[in-house]
């Protein structure tokens, strides 16, 4: 069962603003009956060109129909320009937060409403100008990309909790991966905001060096192998396999599955592993 | 509402209550009669004597010798040690054959056989037709000499349809292949008789028949050749190492007596209340879909599909009238497909979203039932009346695939 907040039960069991405007002035529809979960999204402008109205349509699970709930009270009152501010995090944060896995219903509100808005200016839908990534749920690129910017996510599971990618088949698994790293690589400039523990650079390689000594290198060398810390920049540490890893061809999975999730357990949550190119 | 039960509990097939004949077995088994079966002293070895009696018990259910009977922690457990223990009797064998709608205890386990083992092997899925029945000619071409074991489960635990699993096993065992079936929604609600059988291995679960959960069976038939899988002391003629569950061990022995005498009840009264509720929620919902075979099914379990709505939306729903059920829909799942069996079937997505379960035991009653048939149609037409799905493309009550709108 769900631990879905009282927030999202009542606008589940009472959803405010079910129904459709029939001279809307804009129309966003996103989701489809295959992907288990749709939302159309209907909003009327004032003569003061702010929201007068907005209804919703949903088939959904109890978090999309809340999400749609929440959306249509938070953007009335507002300009197109306020409404456009909207994230996925504010719509969860109205609801009093969702459980991690329904994130992705919450996207589905935000996507919405900019469909909506760009019905309404006549342009493209801009999340749909994006690569198609994941088939079996449809999503392109670029909802990945500003997804894994604005919650800062930092493993698959989370991209398929925010947008449903790689919930599927897993075929997309690696891709995700990629489009991962280039992300993370581009916002590794941004301090980190937790206060937490910082550490020095010195620190993390000392302690990376003590998890590779004891727990990794022990496992490795079972099977022939070694590894080395070559380099560490931020979050980023560079690894070359020596040994039987050098030219096993599993050796990234053990990389990800393996070297990455014993750093990160131990040594920081954020770290990212790299082989040495 | 005056009358309105407080708790609806149509949920048997995850699990059931403990019947109060069990508990009241059970009881003396926690503070009083607390000695361990294996000791030399008269304290302990009345334990025995009871755990014996047990094994009796469950054998009488299902047609077989007490000394066939092994108990485990779980139907789970039986499942893995059977399926294992097959594979460790042919171990120059690599082949297994199942099917594509198995519970995760037999299907994960096909999934992990190779690091388990530490051997490649190759699974055959058999597929299921739209009625989530199998094909018996497709399933003996399947069969190879390189094929150790043969697991397919006695009924489903979402739709209820019931697999020929004695014909199947007949047909194993004239290729000399070991057959192993999860039986766990099968035992106590349809008739078993494994002296007829050629069964090898056949799985229990204590909570699904009324008894505690925490407690399983194996039937392992005399001389099929057995290993262990969990190892240690000598309990279960060494077949399953572990001192005894002993209270839940007596409650199963008591549920399957239990059961045998309900045996008329589960396919008399609680197949009229549940083909009451099929036929009365068919008949008062449009584009409801039943999802399995008529008639090749448990007396106790309904799978309906609701068209253009999701199906945890009413569980929640049907949860605020106390109403116990459960759903192949995606968002219950915890992942984001619909159920495994619904696909496999070939349920469209727009249904397999939108299904629910309903699974009775010899506790509900009529008045349940009506209860049930009373919200329902209210609830679906609620959520309906939300979804972009329905009134978009269908005007009026009928809509759907079989629309004569478009």
């Amino acid at each position: 069962m769900w631990e879905y907040t009282d927030k999202v039960r009542d606008h589940f069991m009472n959803p405010r603003n079910v129904g459709e405007i029939p001279d809307a002035d804009g129309i966003g529809e996103v989701g489809s009956l295959a992907c288990g979960d749709a939302l159309k999204l209907f909003f009327k402008l004032g003569p003061d060109k702010k929201i007068a109205d907005a209804k919703f349509k949903t088939f959904g699970c109890a978090s999309a129909v809340a999400s749609s709930s929440a959306l249509t009270e938070m953007i009335k009152g507002l300009t197109l320009e306020e409404a456009e501010k909207i994230t996925n995090d504010d719509i969860a944060d109205y609801l009093g937060g969702l459980p991690k896995e329904k994130m992705h219903c919450s996207v589905m509100g935000r996507e919405a409403l900019e469909a909506a808005i760009a019905n309404y200016r006549g342009l493209p839908i801009p999340m749909a100008q994006g690569e198609v990534v994941c088939e079996c749920f449809g999503v392109t690129d670029q909802e990945i990309r500003r997804a894994i910017v604005e919650n800062k996510l930092k493993t698959v599971e989370e991209i398929t909790n925010y947008t449903k990618a790689g919930g599927g088949c897993g075929r997309c698994h690696e891709q995700l991966e990629e489009i991962l790293r280039e992300q993370r690589h581009e916002i590794r400039e941004e301090p980190v905001a937790e206060t937490g523990k910082r550490l020095t650079n010195i620190q993390k390689i000392k302690m990376i060096e003590d998890v590779f000594e004891r727990e990794i290198r022990p496992a490795l060398r079972k099977d022939g192998g070694d590894i080395e810390l070559v380099d560490l920049d931020g979050d980023f540490v560079t690894v070359a396999l020596r040994g039987a890893c050098g030219t096993c061809k599993k050796s990234r999975l053990t990389l990800k599955e393996y070297v990455e999730k014993k750093l990160r357990e131990q040594v920081l949550d954020s770290l990212i592993v790299e082989e040495e190119r | 509402m005056v009358g309105t039960p407080r708790v609806v509990y149509m949920d048997n097939n995850a699990t059931t209550r403990v019947d109060p004949e069990v508990v009241a077995a059970m009881l003396p088994y926690f503070s009083d009669l607390y000695g361990n079966p294996s000791s030399m002293h008269t304290f302990g070895g009345q334990v025995g004597r009871k755990i014996a009696a047990a094994r009796e018990q469950v054998a009488a259910l299902i047609g077989a010798e007490s000394e066939e009977i092994i108990f485990t922690s779980c139907g789970t457990e039986s499942d893995s040690t059977a399926i294992l223990s097959a594979l460790q009797a042919y171990p120059e064998k690599r082949h297994i054959v199942t099917t594509r709608v198995e519970h995760p205890a037999v299907k994960h386990l096909c999934e992990h056989l190779d690091r388990l083992t530490g051997h490649k092997h190759r699974v055959t899925r058999l597929p299921v037709d739209r009625d989530g029945l199998l094909d018996l000619n497709q399933y003996e071409a399947a069969l190879s000499d390189d094929t150790a074991v043969v697991s397919v489960m006695w009924a489903n635990n979402e739709t209820g349809v019931i697999f020929p699993v004695e014909e199947m096993a007949r047909i194993a065992k004239s290729r000399g292949i070991l057959f192993h079936t999860d039986a766990v929604q099968a035992v106590g609600k349809i008739p078993i008789n494994m002296a007829d059988s050629a069964i090898d291995f056949l799985s229990i679960s204590g909570h699904k028949l009324h008894a505690p959960k925490g407690v399983g069976a194996l039937y392992v038939r005399k001389r099929v050749p057995f290993a262990p899988m969990v190892v240690g002391g000598h309990q279960e003629q060494g077949r399953r190492g572990g001192t005894e569950n002993v209270c839940s061990i007596i409650g199963l022995g008591q549920a399957c007596e239990l059961a045998q005498a309900r045996m008329e009840d589960e396919n008399g009264r609680v197949r009229q209340l549940r083909d009451r509720l099929e036929e009365g929620l068919l008949s008062k919902i449009p584009n409801a879909i039943r999802n399995g075979h008529r008639e090749q099914r448990l007396p106790n379990t309904t799978n309906i599909s609701f068209e253009f709505i999701e199906g945890e939306s009413i569980l929640l729903h049907l949860d605020q009238y106390g109403i116990c059920a459960s759903s192949g829909s995606a968002c219950t799942s915890g992942s984001l497909e619909p159920s495994h069996v619904l696909r496999a079937m070939g349920v469209p997505y727009t249904a397999a979203h939108g299904s629910v379960r309903l699974s009775l035991s010899v506790f509900n009653t009529e008045e349940e039932v009506d209860f049930v048939l009373d919200k329902m149609p209210g609830i679906i037409a609620k959520l309906r009346e939300m979804s972009p799905f329905w009134q978009s493309s269908h005007k009026g009550a009928v809509g759907g695939a079989n629309c004569p709108c478009e």
